[in-house]
């Protein structure tokens, strides 16, 4: 008896008890649109589209300037579109700078900050969200609290922790200070509160561990948010900047951006190569997002991802 | 029923507060020895003339010398600038792109987070990278644009009268992501019913837009404003690349000038001191926007 209420209700849940995690935004709005002249519906799309043009530009140069070779590129006018497109730019990125090592760099320590976020994340959200125990409230609060402080204010005193431990200029002077991070925890927190108690409930009278529990019922029904944590873990990472320019400082531990920033000074009169770096960080992330762009905009909503 | 019933009481709270503590434990370590800590730390380096070889106490030396200071004051002066101007545009374009943007059809509306989200995920560096060519003096796609209308090709990054107003620029004319996509979760949790009955009393768009459409979504306006006031503040990637505070000291933002004091001078004090003051002033700008903006709306 227990049991197959147990089975019934574990069954269900993964896809119908748990809520969508793309927002409900999309309700009662066609019946609304109908009723409206043609030309109200016109107008905004107009307005939008011109904002997208302006707004996704920059991309767009970074691709035609990353196509197109030095001798048509400083010439005035420009070559709107890639008319002389070749890979001369990438070819000469990949033989002159450690470009391929950067990259490894920065996926390695990509994946590392997000698994640590996933486990340490998923932990603590469940911990808050579900285990009732003393001064939970306070410490969440706490957590919490950490958002108000700039990163910068601790930039000094991490950077002497991580030199002192011995870890300048290393993968983990980098990954160690990102281990968990508040948003996370919270995103986790307000997903895992709305997976019914009686599910754990039925777990615990099955007789199984509270480790069983979270490894084989919290994880896999905590999959979407994990999911959206951990693009936004990776893109985050991916994407940082200023700590890992403070903590690095030989060429061939750089991430990305780091290294692509380094050498602007180099090759100051050859933008092509530049945005052919630039090109490289930027390609895998407009795939990424294309692919999974649910799981982004929830990131954004618990206001995971800058921008 | 051995047992009596508070002897389970006890043991059952003693069962789920050590689980509690479990699941929690290593988040909570992190955040004590990667924030507390070094936030107490910075606190107690900015009373001290501290330098990686170490330092002694000097009081209040480090914050006087910094009031006195005419870069600092650059500093406070280009970042606040920076921020009210690019706040004010984020807040106000991105619910300009959400109501427009809740007007259209289902597929069109993805469409356009999307591509309004876009930017956001590409790396900031690299985006940098990209204006700065555009804003190249001789070569740069402004100055090609400007060439077309007949003007005269400005040096957008190296005047030092101009720089910091193309930094802003560079800002302005991207769409805020995180404002449109939770704008638009905000606007369609608004109930129809409201516009209907609005409908019914021969109220128009626009007027249905500001009687009920803001003042609705004041908690996510609210909120939007908050963090992108703390993101402005903290500007530094743009600045880093484009002009790396320069020319002079025209586009040096606090942030930038922590990095310059703690990471090219090594001055871990002053850096300390200056962090802590950009520390106050957002502090101080989040509050003053709590006590007059919030109110509990409610439907």
């Amino acid at each position: 008896m227990k049991i197959t209420r147990q089975q019934t209700e574990t069954g269900q849940s993964g896809e119908s008890r748990a809520p969508s995690l793309v927002f409900p935004a999309n309700s009662g709005e066609p019946a609304r649109r109908s009723r409206r002249p043609r030309l109200a519906v016109n107008l905004p799309l107009l307005l939008l589209s011109l904002m997208a043009v302006v707004s996704l530009f920059p991309l767009y140069w970074l691709f035609v300037s990353a196509l197109t070779p030095s001798q048509y590129s400083l010439k005035m006018p420009p070559d709107l579109f890639p008319v002389h497109a070749s890979f001369e730019n990438f070819q000469r990125l990949f033989q002159y700078t450690p470009v391929f090592k950067w990259m490894s760099n920065s996926l390695l320590i990509a994946l590392s900050v997000t698994a640590f976020h996933v486990l340490f994340d998923t932990m603590a959200g469940y911990g808050f969200a579900k285990k009732r125990f003393a001064g939970s409230k306070a410490l969440f609060w706490i957590i919490l609290a950490t958002l108000m402080v700039p990163f910068q204010v601790k930039l000094v005193p991490v950077f002497k922790m991580v030199t002192t431990l011995g870890l300048a200029d290393s993968f983990w002077g980098v990954v160690l200070p990102s281990f968990a991070d508040v948003f996370g925890i919270f995103l986790m927190k307000q997903y895992l509160q709305t997976i019914p108690s009686e599910l754990i409930e039925a777990a615990y009278v099955d007789g199984a561990s509270e480790l069983r529990i979270f490894w084989q019922l919290i994880i896999p029904l905590a999959a979407p948010a994990i999911a959206a944590l951990s693009i936004f873990s990776f893109v985050g990472s991916w994407n940082s900047f200023l700590w890992p320019l403070i903590v690095l400082r030989s060429g061939d531990k750089y991430t990305l951006p780091v290294g692509i920033a380094t050498i602007q000074g180099e090759f100051s009169q050859d933008w092509g190569v530049i945005m052919a770096g630039g090109a490289i960080a930027v390609i895998p992330m407009t795939i990424f997002f294309l692919l999974f762009q649910r799981y982004f905009l929830e990131g954004v909503r618990t206001g995971a991802l800058k921008g | 029923m051995a047992r009596p019933a508070w002897a389970v009481g006890v043991a059952r709270f003693w069962n789920k507060n050590k689980w509690g503590y479990f699941f929690v434990l290593p988040a909570l370590v992190f955040f004590i020895v990667f924030f507390f800590v070094p936030i107490v730390w910075a606190f107690l380096l900015s009373f001290q003339d501290a330098t990686p070889f170490g330092g002694r106490w000097v009081g209040l030396a480090n914050y006087r010398s910094l009031l006195k200071d005419e870069v600092f004051r650059v500093a406070v002066r280009n970042t606040t600038l920076y921020t009210s101007i690019v706040v004010a545009q984020n807040i106000f374009v991105s619910l300009a792109v959400a109501s427009l943007i809740q007007s259209l059809s289902a597929r069109l509306r993805t469409f356009f987070r999307a591509a309004f989200y876009l930017p956001a995920v590409t790396s900031a560096v690299m985006i940098a990278l990209v204006w700065r060519w555009i804003f190249n003096s001789e070569w740069g796609f402004l100055n090609f644009l400007l060439g077309i209308v007949h003007l005269a090709p400005v040096r957008w990054l190296s005047d030092p009268d101009v720089a910091l107003w193309s930094i802003i620029l560079s800002s302005l004319l991207t769409v805020p992501a995180t404002g449109v996509v939770m704008y638009s979760a905000a606007l369609g949790s608004i109930p129809v019913s409201y516009y209907e009955a609005a409908s019914l009393d021969g109220a128009g768009t626009l007027a249905k837009w500001w009687y009920i459409t803001v003042p609705l979504i004041k908690p996510t306006t609210l909120y939007l404003l908050v963090v992108y006031t703390i993101w402005a503040f903290q500007v530094f990637e743009k600045v880093y690349v484009m002009t790396g505070g320069g020319p002079g000291w025209a586009t040096t933002t606090i942030v930038q000038l922590i990095y310059n004091t703690g990471f090219r001078d090594w001055k871990f004090g002053m850096a300390a001191a200056q962090g802590m003051i950009l520390f106050a002033v957002i502090a101080l700008v989040a509050v003053i926007q709590f006590r007059y903006l919030n109110t509990d709306v409610e439907y």
